[in-house]
Formats: C-alpha cells, structure tokens, sequence
C-alpha cells in the first residue's frame, strides 16, 4: 500500500537536493562562522549566501535577516522582544484569535507582565476584517501581529491593508508568514510589514532552523544571551548547515512559485470537489478563494476527527484534525471556535494539506477510501440516528 | 499511539447498534467534550441478554464501548454493576494517560443503561 503525505501544512519532506547542499557543512566544512581561520570563512561565506536568498526572497536586505531555531523562536522574539524595548512607548498589543500558540502564548506570557492585548475576532472564514483592527488601535498600541495565512484552514489574510493601517499608525507590524511562504509572494516593504517570522521546514528544508526579519531601526530586545552572532541579536554558534540548507530550499521553492502553486491548486481543487460531492453532511472550512493552494479543511458532522484520522492512518493516509483529541487538550481548536464553528462539529475536522510529491492518483486514492471510512464512522455516531430522524420527520 | 488490542476494537467493534425496544438505555458524554455514549441492553431473569452500543468519538471511546458491550453480556445486573471505567481499560491491555478520563465512560454508559432498567422496573413501565 502506498503511503500518502497529506500533512504538508505540519512539516515537508527535505528536497534531496536541499539535503546534498547541507551535507558539507554537517561533514568536512565544520567551521565556526566566527573563527578567523579559513575553513571558517567558507561556513561564514555560506551563512551569508543564505542570508542573501531569503532576504532576496521577502524584498528586505541581508542585514535585516536573523537566523532562528524556527517559527516559534521568531514569534517569539517579535512579541516578547519588540514588547521589552518598546515599553516605554506603550503596553498596548493587538493580534487575533487565530494566530499560532507560539503567538497566542507569548502574547498570555506578556498578559502576565502587566501588557494588555487585544486579540481581533475573525469572521466565519477566518479573516479579520480592517476595521475591526482600526477600531482596537489605542494611543498606547506599540504592536499588531496577524498571521499571514492560517495554519489549520488556510484562510489568507489581507495583509497589506493591515500593513497599511500599522503604517498609518506608526505601529510595528509583525506577520507570522510560516504557512505563506513559498505559495504566495512576500514583499515586506508592498505588505509595511516591519517584523516576519519564516520556517525551513514547511518548505522542504530541514527541522531547527527559521528566520526573523526585523526591518532596520525596529527595536527588539534578545531572547538569548550570549554571544555576538547575528549583528547581536541572536547568540549562538550558527546552525550551519540548517542555514544553507533553508537558503537552497528557497532557491528551489522559489525558482518555479507560479507553476507550483497552480499544480498545487488543481489537485486541492479536485480533492475538494470530490469530497463534497461524495459524502453529504460536509462542509468546507476556511476562504473559498482567499486560501493557501495546498489547503483543504473540513468538517464531517456526526463522528469525530480522532477516529477519522486514524482510520486514513491504516490505509496509509497521513491528515490532520483539529479535534480535541488530537490537540492534546479538552478543547478542539481555537480556530475553529474563533470562526463560530460549534463544538461538535470542530470535532469533526480534517486538514489535509498537499505538497510537491502529491499526485492525482493520491487524490482519487482517498476519494475511495474516505467515504467508506466516514460511513463506517456514522453508522457507529449516536448523533447520526438522531439527527437522520429530525430531518425525516 | 494506541496499543494493538484497541486498535482492534477500534477497527472490529462488535455490537454497533440499538437493540428496539431495549429494557434499558443509558447515554452519558456530550457532543461539546467530543465523546458520547449510548448504550441499550435487553434484561432477562436479571441477566443481560443483549447490549448494544453507539458511540461518538475517538478510536478510544469506540473501542472502550465495545469492550464493555462484550464484558456485560451474559453477567447479572449485580456483576455488571460491579464493572468499572477501569476493569475496561484493563481489559484493553491500557489506554494511553489523556485518554482515562476523557474517552473512558463505557461502564458510567452501562450503569446509566442499568439504572434506567431498574427505574422503569420499579414503575412497572
């Protein structure tokens, strides 16, 4: 049985090539970039090869790029760092009910500190709407965070109007741009974004590695104490060869962009076509267009995510779901709620998130399977009967 | 994530259904935690003949419901009574720490299915 990949939103697999450009400097180029001696030189040289690429690759300029140890890190350090050094200003934020924990707990950890924060609603297909940030700025507002694109239900939201309203304001506007990267077009001077957090592995380059850009003349307090390495911000001996491997990752991602997002976009379609047209009782989560092209979310009243999940699992089909179950808590996931969905039915999601190897052949694969596997689930539902039974009646 | 023996139950649940006219039903959980129970049994000459489950929820509360429906079969009311959240547990060789609490209601779904019994009983419904 072939094993199909859906959960590309959680993690890629690393591009083969990506790996053979990370494979010196994990082997005989083993230099610290901060020694002076040749061989750390060549690290030094690849560090800033990638620092190049990537700040080429959102429109900012090399000496705007830190190296992180990923998405969290840099949401992270834009909260808790702009937070600390901009305090005297202000202790007023602004970010939304659906951001990422790593947002989300940063932002209750400063709560914690004496910070207010407003956290934005969102409507029904999970975009926050202009006004509704215009209306939450205050005098003491010192930052706004909104993803760009959201993680579980791919809704993409209009960043450069938010940029716009910071840019009126004169707020620091930080983006988490984890999922966005590598399917949309990043322009942080187009979008006024002042701080933006990238992660390798979402885009098929390796684990441990990610990026925060802090557009010149942000002020952002460290995380980490230590060493000097990037400009003083982050201390730490270079993750090298993560380093280089995200650069050739976005090498690649972003020689053929349009081709790859409509390809992408295409079997999503079909996937999304042919689940509402098999199983009834499903609905579509998230933007109907304003969507990341991998991106499809649903839910399947009557039965629950977890067993969903694990019954694609045995037929080698690898999803996602934001039920309760699956996130570790008692509650099913915040984004959901955030865009009203009720609790039973945020039970009964599916995330199933496609990428680079995908093919129309695993479409077709888990349109067969799944309706069966939805079936078997309802059969079993007390809810099933009972709801069956008020729309006969 | 889950041990074999759940898997299997999860997978081959025995007893899906709704007996007609059960003696007894008994439905515990809610749709908003995500699990629900609902368990019918048919009593003969205080034994249980026949139970019969459906569940809302995941692989652990399936698996839990079947078990349970297995283990009361053929017991006395007084036996079945004496079943416990844990004995079904245990009978599925464990479930993983989270799921003890939250997915673990087959036996509250069997007792409330008894309780029901003796209450319509005692009323001679």
């Amino acid at each position: 049985m072939k094993s199909i990949y859906l959960d590309h939103a959680a993690t890629t697999p690393m591009h083969p090539r990506v790996l053979e450009a990370m494979l010196p400097y994990l082997q005989e180029q083993y230099g610290n970039p901060s020694s002076v001696y040749s061989l750390a030189r060549e690290a030094k040289n690849a560090v800033e090869d990638a620092r190049k690429r990537v700040a080429q690759f959102i429109g900012a300029s090399p000496q705007e790029i830190i190296f992180t140890s990923g998405g969290t890190e840099s949401d992270n350090m834009a909260l808790w760092g702009v937070a600390q050094a901009n305090r005297g200003r202000g202790k007023h934020i602004i970010t939304t009910s659906i951001e990422h924990h790593a947002v989300l707990d940063t932002a209750a950890a400063l709560e914690k500190e004496g910070f207010s924060v407003t956290y934005l609603p969102v409507d029904g297909y999970g975009q926050v709407q202009v006004a509704d940030l215009k209306a939450a700025i205050r005098d003491d507002t010192i930052l706004i965070s909104i993803m760009y694109a959201n993680n579980e239900v791919g809704t993409i939201q209009p960043i450069k109007e938010l940029g716009q309203v910071a840019r009126d304001h004169n707020i620091i506007f930080h983006t988490d741009a984890v999922q966005a990267a590598g399917y949309l077009p990043l322009d942080v001077d187009r979008d006024g974004v002042d701080l933006l957090s990238l992660s390798a592995h979402k885009l098929y380059g390796p684990k441990g590695v990610g990026v925060l850009y802090i557009r010149r003349g942000v002020k952002v307090a460290n995380l980490l104490k230590g060493g000097g390495q990037e400009r003083g911000r982050r201390p730490g001996t270079e993750n090298v060869a993560g380093i280089v491997g995200l650069g050739e990752a976005i090498r690649l991602c972003q020689g053929k962009m349009e081709e790859r997002v409509e390809r992408l976009r295409h079997l999503r379609d079909l996937l999304i076509a042919g689940v509402l047209a098999k199983i009834d009782h499903v609905r579509l989560n998230g933007h109907p267009e304003k969507r990341l092209p991998g991106n499809a979310h649903f839910i399947f009243e009557f039965i629950e995510g977890e067993s969903l999940l694990i019954s694609l699992d045995l037929e080698g089909i690898a999803g996602s779901s934001g039920s309760a179950c699956t996130s570790g808590s008692l509650e099913p996931s915040h984004v959901l709620l955030a865009m009203g969905l009720p609790h039973e039915l945020a039970h009964g999601s599916l995330r199933l998130t496609l990428g680079e190897e995908n093919t129309e052949e695993d479409i077709e694969r888990v349109l067969q399977v799944l309706p069966p596997i939805v079936q078997r689930l309802r059969d079993m539902s007390p809810l099933y009967k009972q709801r069956a039974k008020v729309s006969g009646a | 994530m889950y041990n074999e023996k759940v898997m299997e139950f999860f997978m081959n649940p025995k007893n899906i259904g709704e007996i007609e006219n059960p003696d007894g039903v008994g439905e515990v959980g809610n749709p908003r935690c995500g699990d629900i129970m609902r368990i019918t049994i048919k009593v003969e000459d205080d034994r249980l003949v026949d139970v019969k489950f459906k569940t809302f929820g995941c692989a652990a509360a399936i698996a839990t419901s079947s078990m349970i429906t297995e283990m009361a079969v053929g017991k006395t009311i007084k036996e079945a009574l004496a079943l416990t959240n844990r004995s079904v547990a245990d009978a599925l060789d464990g479930l993983p720490p989270i799921k003890m609490h939250c997915s673990n209601l087959a036996a509250d779904a069997l007792h409330a299915a008894i309780k029901d019994y003796q209450e319509k009983s005692r009323l001679g419904v």
